[in-house]
């Protein structure tokens, strides 16, 4: 994109100004150079956005932003449902939920050199990745839709962690308003073997390290240490969100809001039939992302157990990047109950909000940031900024910088586990094309989108991770 | 009759060629098999049959590439071959394949949905027909 085309407010800040049928500027957060890079396609998309009915002060872009479906993948919008707002399936995402979640250990570097290749295999063969895997529960009609309802929660109920777990997902791992009526039975099949799986792609399981500090009394606060061994999950809803995402998807073209733009925008009303059954659908979908990874974290838990049995593992926090929710903001002064679509958009709430948890509410909430198996991930610090900047909202990942087609013609995954191995990165995978198309050479650098987060004042980087075992789908 | 893969930002593109629209969705779905494996790899001795439809031939597509989608993923299956018949916008289908073993096929990724983005079916100027949209992955 050519930075010329857009209104510069700041460094950082890029507007393109209403023009059109667009009801609300269209904001960019991110430096000069990613700007540059960024696909054409953000403008197109963002600016489509921003003609939607009940929109609120503009359409987002986060400095990761990139072509998505219909809103740009690091797209955050806010609609009133009072100003005729609508929601979109396109907006949330196929993989509803999809987030990162993070847990300390209480691992020293010397005691996981000693244990290294046996923890990557006992995690590698504990939780269940790939294309085809199934977990070990299999849930009846019933227990699906309890499942559906119940979410992290559920899972903790049965076994799958630990109460106080809960306190650190958004929504105390369960996101109320969920109608498993609404989620077909296809969706429902597609899950039922599912629970407890990584998936594939994008997706993964790291061990990683504390390599750098960079807000040392937010490290404190989250209780990172210079060294320190955590272990990140980056996954979602699974099948189940998959067609949730097409079946609704089909049911906005053929019978939701018009006219849009583009039919890729689909969306409908928040007050109509379709819009409250995707809603309730789409919370099911939460609640089935939520369970998984915390089925995942026990999972987790039980390899340290067998490798390392010294080890405890607490949760850190857990968010969804692929998300539509209910948030008080303000806008022009009143505070309002808006509907945030967040499309590849981590929620970004600074310190005092309410909604966090004793100990995180003091310093801001987490915001973790995915990278790729080669490079580094980022710990970041929501900002009382952000509320103002981008209704609470920052980065979710690096973005990719070349197609996967691109990516198995520079990289043979055999070779580049060679490679990693070398430089001390443990990658484990049924899949060697797999690690060739997440190839660290395929994404965009995350080291300039966390520091392009925290010159927009999104966000502030508090810790750099670097991998040192990664399991991949 | 052919097949191929275009860019998108963050997933893939797929696309197939064919004399008749038939063909250019069978074709379709062999480039949505090419996104997971190595389609040379995978067998055809079970076979799957799929019905769909849709309001046009656009959206016949997406949900087409769905169906295929849904039967990989609730069978556990991979695909080669697939045989389609259409009457309209209504298509019956049978797929072709065997169960996905993750040794042999070295599956990369998994397709969780075929969207509208980049979508479009239609007759080329050389008579043609191209069937196309981006697959998430």
């Amino acid at each position: 994109m050519d930075p010329s085309s857009l209104s510069r407010h700041s460094d950082f800040e890029w507007w393109i100004d209403p023009a059109g049928k667009m009801r609300v500027p269209a904001i960019i957060y991110a430096g000069e150079d990613l700007i540059r890079g960024m696909d054409e396609k953000v403008r197109e998309q963002l600016t489509n956005v921003a003609t939607l009915p009940g929109i609120q002060r503009a359409a987002y872009a986060m400095p990761d932003a990139h072509w998505g479906y219909g809103f740009p993948i690091g797209g955050v919008a806010a609609f009133d449902p009072n100003e005729g707002g609508i929601i979109s399936a396109g907006g949330v995402g196929f993989d509803i939920s999809c987030g990162v979640r993070t847990m300390r250990t209480t691992l020293t570097m010397e005691e996981l050199q000693r244990s290294k290749t046996e923890l990557a295999e006992a995690l590698f063969h504990g939780v269940p990745a790939g294309i085809g895997s199934t977990g070990a529960i299999h849930l009846d009609e019933h227990g699906m839709d309890e499942m559906l309802r119940g979410g992290a929660q559920w899972a903790v109920e049965r076994g799958y962690g630990r109460p106080e777990d809960l306190d650190c997902i958004e929504e105390k791992g369960r996101a109320p308003g969920s109608k498993p009526e609404c989620v077909s039975r296809e969706a429902k099949k597609r899950q039922a073997h599912e629970m407890g799986t990584l998936g594939s792609g994008n997706h993964y399981l790291e061990v990683q390290r504390v390599a750098q500090i960079f807000d040392a009394a937010a490290a404190d606060a989250f209780g990172l240490k210079q060294d320190a061994i955590v272990v990140t999950i980056h996954c979602g809803s699974r099948g189940l969100g998959h067609q949730v995402g097409t079946d609704y998807l089909k049911s906005m073209v053929v019978e939701g809001y018009r006219p849009i733009p583009d039919r890729e925008l689909a969306c409908a009303p928040i007050h109509s039939e379709l819009g409250e059954h995707y809603l309730g659908a789409m919370r099911a979908a939460t609640n089935c992302a939520l369970a998984n990874r915390q089925i995942i974290t026990h999972l987790v838990r039980g390899a340290f157990g067998r490798v390392t049995p010294q080890v405890s593992l607490t949760l850190l926090y857990d968010v969804s990047h692929n998300t539509c929710k209910i948030e008080r903001h303000a806008v022009n002064g009143e505070t309002r109950e808006l509907f945030v679509h967040r499309k590849g958009a981590t929620r970004s709430f600074g310190p005092g909000n309410p909604d966090l948890p004793p100990g995180l509410r003091e310093v801001g909430q987490p915001v973790l940031i995915g990278g790729t198996m080669g490079t580094e991930s980022y710990v970041l610090v929501g900002t009382q900024e952000s509320e103002r900047l981008s209704f609470s909202s920052a980065c979710h990942g690096a973005g990719r910088a070349m197609s996967r087609t691109q990516a198995t013609k520079l990289w043979q995954g055999r070779k580049l586990v060679e490679e990693l191995q070398e430089r001390g990165i443990l990658i484990r995978t049924r899949s060697y094309r797999g690690v060739a198309e997440e190839a660290p050479g395929a994404y965009k650098d995350v080291n300039a989108v966390a520091e392009a987060a925290e010159h927009a004042k999104l966000a502030r980087r508090v810790v750099r991770l670097v991998p040192l075992i990664c399991v991949k789908g | 009759m052919s097949w191929e893969h275009f860019e998108h930002g963050s997933d893939i593109g797929v696309r197939g060629i064919g004399r008749t629209v038939e063909e250019a969705f069978e074709q379709a779905a062999i480039a949505l098999m090419a996104v997971v494996a190595d389609v040379s790899l995978i067998g055809h001795s079970e076979k799957v049959e799929v019905r769909c439809d849709a309001p046009d031939l656009e959206l016949l597509l997406v949900s087409w590439l769905n169906a295929v989608i849904y039967e990989m993923a609730v069978r556990k299956m991979l695909f080669s071959r697939f045989k389609v018949a259409m009457s309209g916008c209504s298509l019956s289908a049978v797929l072709f394949g065997e169960s996905a073993d993750p040794e042999r096929h070295h599956a990369a990724v998994e397709a969780k949905g075929a969207t509208v983005t980049a979508l479009r079916v239609a007759r080329d100027p050389g008579g043609q027909w191209v069937a196309q949209c981006v697959i998430d992955v």
